[in-house]
């Protein structure tokens, strides 16, 4: 009993629970709303979210399918957060990395590895842009990343109207790869037949592969050491030495790239086309990176079953129709999103319910759930220039506001 | 097409589009003048022309009275955004989570409800909401339709919708209030210096609140202003104009007059790709397919650029984005 409290009220331990109550709450909305809507059908459709995935292999490889691009996306959000960078451009970054794998694979020929590389290199460029913009401009990334995803967006469909050979003569959208260029397709290793599914390939694996990576240069890494502190406090590191600018710029430079290898896993698996009608909708793969990242709080291994939750329960969320939208998903998502901006209070609320019980050893536990930095530091701030701030909240609004005090009358 | 037509023509929809987005970045300006980011304005605008749609097209009450029907159209919107507004002003202020990560939340929310609540009421499948007879005519103001009408008549009359006046009224209400009242004083000191405010007995959070709600108010109105301005029904979704007023407001630098030219710029580039055809001087890009979308991106650009040749000399709130902390020193 003492070992599993003792478990529970570590920094690992309450970032598990509070992840799983926003979670467990984001489900609990999803149900009530069903209720409300058509209370007859409400549960068979909550059951048939929480088990389809399971309930056969080909499901089950959907939910691997779906959650290897998740995976990316959400380790290309958590690598900015612990940067305190919030990248909400994953979207166009993962435009781009569509973009170039496809152009790659259908006009040059590239092979699968190859149009994957070429991706990240795309998304990388498209990462480094609000990356340096923050860095030597002090423009905010949130709004950067923003005006980039539709940027990206009309790119991508400029480019494609313009290079009739990668267009199916069909339909408005590209060639299906198994026609244009079989190599670039993910190999399957056999594992298609062993699920008995045409989605299952091997891209699972190369996001897990991925994460792992990722992993390794956060936590073992002096250059991970280093974003690290950038992210847990910006003044302290520039004065320990290490250049915050340079460190801004690769963080976004590693987040796009990592988003546009998440393009070009989805779209090199040969079973899906770009739709080139496709309007920029908000829930896409690149927003979902968001709460995969949160729900993880960051953690590169953590993303990785966050990611296979989200992908489960939208497996789940196709069969809802044609009784309720599968959009019920999306809005269970933005809850989850919405419990985790606040996932700081929960933690504190939990460290002072589990630290209740146990009076002794918790001391030290507050300061390294901070560290833990699973939130993007509250840097957020604005363009002005004295906007560099830590992690810790109650430092910031002390230091932000003393350049330049008192009210702007214009 | 003749050169009077064409110049009326791209007005009254430079107008028309201008609407919805100077609206909206009013309402992002007063949120931020508070201290608190509203990235949420895509969601709200959502929501509010949801619910006004709604309204319209189970009442039809526009066919028997177009102008009573806008007007309440307009109020259900600009409450139904307030309301969902308090949604980020209380993970925003109350529990002092991170505001962009609670407005990312209600932009995913909002287009997800729209569609599950338009398949419920209309059908399963339905995915459009259609408003009839929103358009003001000559008729309803006691005029006739002229049968070769002239500039100004193309200019006025040719897309009218009730929102348009009313947001003119709006703009300079929001001058009036942000620079003439002591409400609009306080909220600034509160984006600007929340301890200072506070110091001298200022509610910051009651403050905050208002900021907050005053943005969904006007989020909603002008979520139904851009519906009433695409034409074709409301489809749970406002195409990013959210996001784009967002850009709007930056370029405007969180200042009512400099939003609205900004709002009129943006919304002449997103005019002009349509017109390019008949306008002479205008690059044609004739050996490109779909050139519109360039046109389309030129507004990110732009703001873009003045983002990093001004951002030495931003005006924006001091203390946008951090949450107060009454207690912090």
């Amino acid at each position: 009993m003492e070992r599993i409290r003792k478990a529970f009220s570590s920094p690992a331990g309450i970032s598990i629970t509070s992840s799983v109550l926003a979670a467990a709450g984001g489900l609990l909305f999803g149900l009530l709303l069903l209720l409300c809507f058509r209370p007859a059908s409400a549960f068979t459709g909550f059951l048939n979210i929480l088990t389809t995935g399971f309930s056969s292999p080909a499901k089950l490889s959907k939910v691997l399918y779906q959650s290897a691009p998740l995976v990316l996306t959400g380790l290309s959000v958590g690598f900015a957060f612990k940067t305190g960078l919030f990248n909400i451009g994953a979207t166009g970054q993962y435009i781009i990395g569509t973009l170039c794998a496809l152009y790659t694979a259908i006009i040059w020929g590239f092979p699968w590895w190859a149009a994957m590389l070429a991706a990240a290199v795309g998304g990388a460029v498209w990462g480094s842009i609000p990356g340096i913009c923050k860095a030597l401009f002090n423009v905010n990334e949130v709004i950067t990343s923003i005006m980039f995803n539709w940027i990206a967006l009309y790119t991508i469909i400029l480019v494609f109207n313009n290079t009739p050979a990668i267009l199916d003569p069909v339909g408005n959208r590209t060639m299906n790869l198994a026609a244009a260029n079989p190599g670039a397709i993910i190999p399957k290793w056999g594992l298609d037949e062993l699920f008995g599914s045409q989605y299952m390939n091997i891209s699972f694996f190369i996001a897990v592969a991925v994460a792992a990576v990722i992993y390794v240069v956060l936590n073992k890494t002096i250059f991970g050491y280093e974003l690290k502190a950038c992210g847990s406090n910006r003044d302290a590191s520039r004065y320990a030495g290490i250049n915050a600018k340079r460190n801004i710029i690769l963080s976004m430079v590693i987040s796009g790239a990592l988003a546009g290898i998440a393009g070009a896993i989805y779209y090199l698996s040969g079973t899906v086309q770009y739709n080139l009608e496709k309007n920029l909708p908000s829930p896409a793969m690149g927003f979902n990176g968001i709460p995969v990242a949160l729900l993880a709080a960051s953690h590169p291994l953590g993303t990785v079953f966050s990611a296979l939750f989200i992908s489960y329960i939208q497996v789940g969320g196709e069969t809802l129709q044609p009784t309720f939208a599968k959009e019920n998903i999306d809005i269970i998502i933005s809850v989850i999103i919405y419990f985790s901006a606040f996932a700081m209070l929960t933690r504190m609320l939990l460290q002072r319910l589990l630290s209740h019980k146990k009076e002794s050893g918790s001391k030290a536990v507050p300061a390294a759930v901070t560290a833990a930095g699973a939130f993007p530091g509250e840097d957020k701030t604005t363009d002005d220039n004295a906007s560099a701030s830590g992690a810790a909240e109650n430092e910031d609004t002390g230091d932000n506001t003393d350049n330049e005090s008192g009210v702007s009358g214009q | 097409m003749t050169v009077s037509q064409l110049v009326s023509g791209i007005l009254a929809s430079t107008v028309i589009f201008s609407v919805p987005l100077m609206l909206v970045a009013l309402g992002g300006m007063f949120s931020e003048r508070s201290g608190t980011i509203n990235i949420a304005l895509e969601g709200i605008m959502i929501i509010g022309a949801l619910s006004s749609c709604l309204f319209l097209n189970k009442t039809n009450i526009t066919a028997s009275h177009p102008l009573l029907g806008m007007s309440a159209a307009i109020l259900i919107a600009a409450v139904a955004g307030g309301l969902f507004s308090l949604l980020l002003g209380f993970a925003a202020i109350n529990l002092r989570a991170d505001q962009t990560i609670g407005g990312t939340a209600l932009n995913i929310l909002a287009p997800a409800l729209a569609i599950q609540l338009t398949w419920l009421i209309q059908g399963q499948g339905q995915t459009v909401i259609n408003i009839k007879n929103v358009r003001i005519t000559q008729a309803m103001l006691g005029l006739t339709a002229s049968e070769n009408p002239g500039f100004f008549e193309n200019l006025i009359f040719k897309y009218l919708y009730l929102t348009t006046p009313v947001a003119i009224v709006l703009l300079i209400v929001s001058i009036i209030v942000l620079y003439k009242t002591r409400f609009g004083l306080r909220l600034r000191a509160c984006g600007e210096h929340p301890q200072a405010a506070d110091s001298v007995g200022i509610n910051v959070y009651k403050m905050r609140y208002a900021g907050v709600v005053i943005s969904g108010v006007l989020g909603g109105i002008g979520g139904l202003a851009f519906t009433v301005a695409a034409g074709s029904g409301f489809q749970s979704s406002v195409a990013g104009y959210g996001f784009l007023a967002l850009s709007v407001m930056i370029f405007g630098n969180w200042k009512p007059v400099n939003i609205m030219l900004a709002s009129l710029f943006f919304a002449l580039f997103k005019v002009i790709g349509g017109y390019k055809d008949y306008i002479p001087f205008l690059p044609k890009f004739s050996n490109i397919t779909a050139s519109e979308n360039i046109y389309s991106m030129l507004p990110y650009i732009l703001t873009m650029v003045v983002l990093i040749f001004t951002s030495r000399r931003s005006r924006a709130p001091k203390a946008e984005g951090i949450p107060y902390d009454k207690g912090a020193r």
